[in-house]
């Protein structure tokens, strides 16, 4: 202490840091949030920084913002690319073809499995059977825009907590989409109230550009988390991240809350 | 020709600023060029500004940017409506692939982003500790707008003061520099924050204080053109005032 005195303003601010960085160690114990792979890939780490941050700075489960029945808006429908468009495509094969024609009552159903009690596979009528949920909220799209929709449908958490039994080292959840797209979120948002395996949109049926049968909202991540046409859902201890096929590796953040 | 220039009061040469302001002017300087541009890149996937917290392609713009090809791109499906309404809400598919490089432009802006606001809080907290605003802060005495105009004067006709390494500040210069630490930074880093969902979730005043979604994104827009050209001023004005010592007092420039 050059100047002999205790509280100087660099002690005190060193002091200050040290005790914030013990307190977000101490969170950070207790969150069991582990890093998605980065590849040695620098934009993954920053990527992994923003997740890291938001876990640790942020109260866990808080509730987006939800609309009024007048707040709906158009919605576009955005096909990623001409795969879509060929007659083999899982999507516009004439066995989907025939599952909507019939209200998908012959569809074979969402298969829950993974590290739960109770593995199953759920009708489209029996996921109407749950409690379900209708929210208005926002779909926010990485590229810019947005709209506001209603979503009805099962809350997540109804299925995998009061249902199938979570197991207790399940930590992420891997949704696998008809269309051959499946990406994973953490816990933390699986079990989030407004977390929905949805049925529903705009007080109708889902349609099939929207995601037909059932698709997943994410309400707190940006909209590519939110999955169309899921058919099996996989609840892991480790996270999954897709390999070659997943966001990761094709060169986007698995973390899309900002 | 002798050029004339409203005298200051400290004409002493300082020895360049000092070390905390050199390390953060740097660190936000190069991560704001990598912000804009990155944010460029985010733009050209969806040039479209709206306000509120509503904005696609199906709904009307504020304003449209000519700045990539899928500006008004035309291969959409039919319009359904979702109600009975038919001039109510509808939906459509896009069956074009368009310009998006989002996976690497955004993941390079949050993490520049995160640059900007580590440099940007060390900056004001160092600043703010050691008093450094009192060099920014323009004072009771000079703040009339006789000074302002003549000084924008002399600016719109290039007769720069020589550089002395650091402060004093023109008026001009600190209502600038004030403009850009107090109300352009943090704007900009607020509407950046009110775009994501997590944190619009967690702070809910966040998301409406700007009046949406779609309204946060397009002051984000403006508040990025302010910077760019204070930018562009500002390198103007440090090459006029005298680069090699502006730079020197900047980077490596030490007491004798």
């Amino acid at each position: 202490m050059k100047n002999g005195r205790l509280f100087t303003r660099r002690n005190l601010l060193l002091a200050g840091a040290a005790a914030a960085g013990g307190l977000l160690w101490g969170r950070w114990s207790n969150t069991n949030v582990e890093l998605p792979p980065t590849y040695g890939h620098i934009l993954r780490m920053g990527d992994n920084l923003t997740y890291a941050a938001h876990r640790l700075l942020l109260p866990g489960q808080s509730m987006v913002r939800e609309y009024r029945r007048c707040d709906i808006s158009s919605f576009p429908v955005i096909f990623l690319d001409d795969r879509f468009l060929k007659p083999d495509h899982p999507m516009n094969n004439n066995q989907f073809r025939a599952w909507q024609a019939n209200g998908f009552a012959d569809w074979p159903g969402l298969r829950v499995e993974g590290l739960v009690a109770r593995p199953r596979t759920y009708s489209l009528a029996e996921l109407k059977r749950f409690r379900s949920r209708t929210q208005i909220t926002r779909h926010t799209c990485e590229e810019g825009w947005s709209a506001i929709g209603e979503w009805t449908g099962v809350p997540l958490w109804r299925v995998l907590e009061e249902d199938v039994g979570l197991l207790p080292e399940a930590r992420y959840v891997t949704f696998y989409c008809t269309d051959d797209y499946d990406d994973s979120i953490d816990m933390l948002d699986a079990l989030h109230p407004q977390t929905l395996l949805a049925y529903g949109m705009n007080g109708r049926d889902l349609s099939v550009p929207h995601g037909a049968p059932v698709r997943l909202r994410v309400e707190t991540q940006m909209g590519y988390k939110s999955m169309k046409y899921v058919d099996r859902i996989e609840v892991t201890s480790e996270l999954d991240d897709g390999g070659e096929n997943g966001n990761i590796q094709n060169g986007w953040s698995w973390y899309a809350g900002i | 020709m002798k050029t004339e220039v409203s005298e200051r009061p400290d004409q002493t040469e300082t020895m360049g600023h000092p070390a905390w302001v050199r390390v953060c002017h740097w660190l936000v300087a190069l991560s704001f060029l990598a912000l804009t541009f990155s944010g460029y890149v985010i733009l050209m996937c969806h040039p479209r500004l709206y306000w509120g917290e509503v904005g696609n392609e199906l709904t009307p713009a504020l304003l449209e940017l000519p700045i990539s090809e899928t500006h008004q791109h035309g291969e959409w499906g039919p319009r359904t409506p979702f109600t009975e309404d038919p001039a109510g809400p509808v939906s459509a598919v896009r069956n074009a692939v368009t310009f998006n490089e989002n996976s690497w432009a955004r993941s390079l802006h949050f993490l520049a982003a995160w640059f900007l606001v580590v440099g940007g809080s060390v900056y004001l907290l160092a600043a703010f500790l050691t008093g450094h605003f009192r060099n920014l802060w323009p004072s009771a005495g000079e703040l009339s707008l006789g000074q302002f105009w003549r000084e924008v004067i002399d600016h719109l006709r290039l007769r720069i003061r020589p550089a002395t390494g650091g402060p004093q500040y023109g008026l001009l210069q600190k209502c600038a520099y004030c403009v850009v630490v107090f109300v352009a930074m943090p704007l900009i880093v607020l509407t950046g924050l009110a775009m994501s969902p997590t944190i619009t979730a967690a702070i809910p005043m966040l998301g409406s204080l700007f009046g949406g979604f779609q309204s946060a994104r397009t002051i984000h827009f403006f508040a990025a053109v302010a910077l760019v050209l204070f930018l562009l001023v500002h390198v103007v004005m440090v090459v006029k005032s005298g680069f090699k010592c502006q730079m020197r007092a900047m980077t490596l420039w030490r007491k004798p």
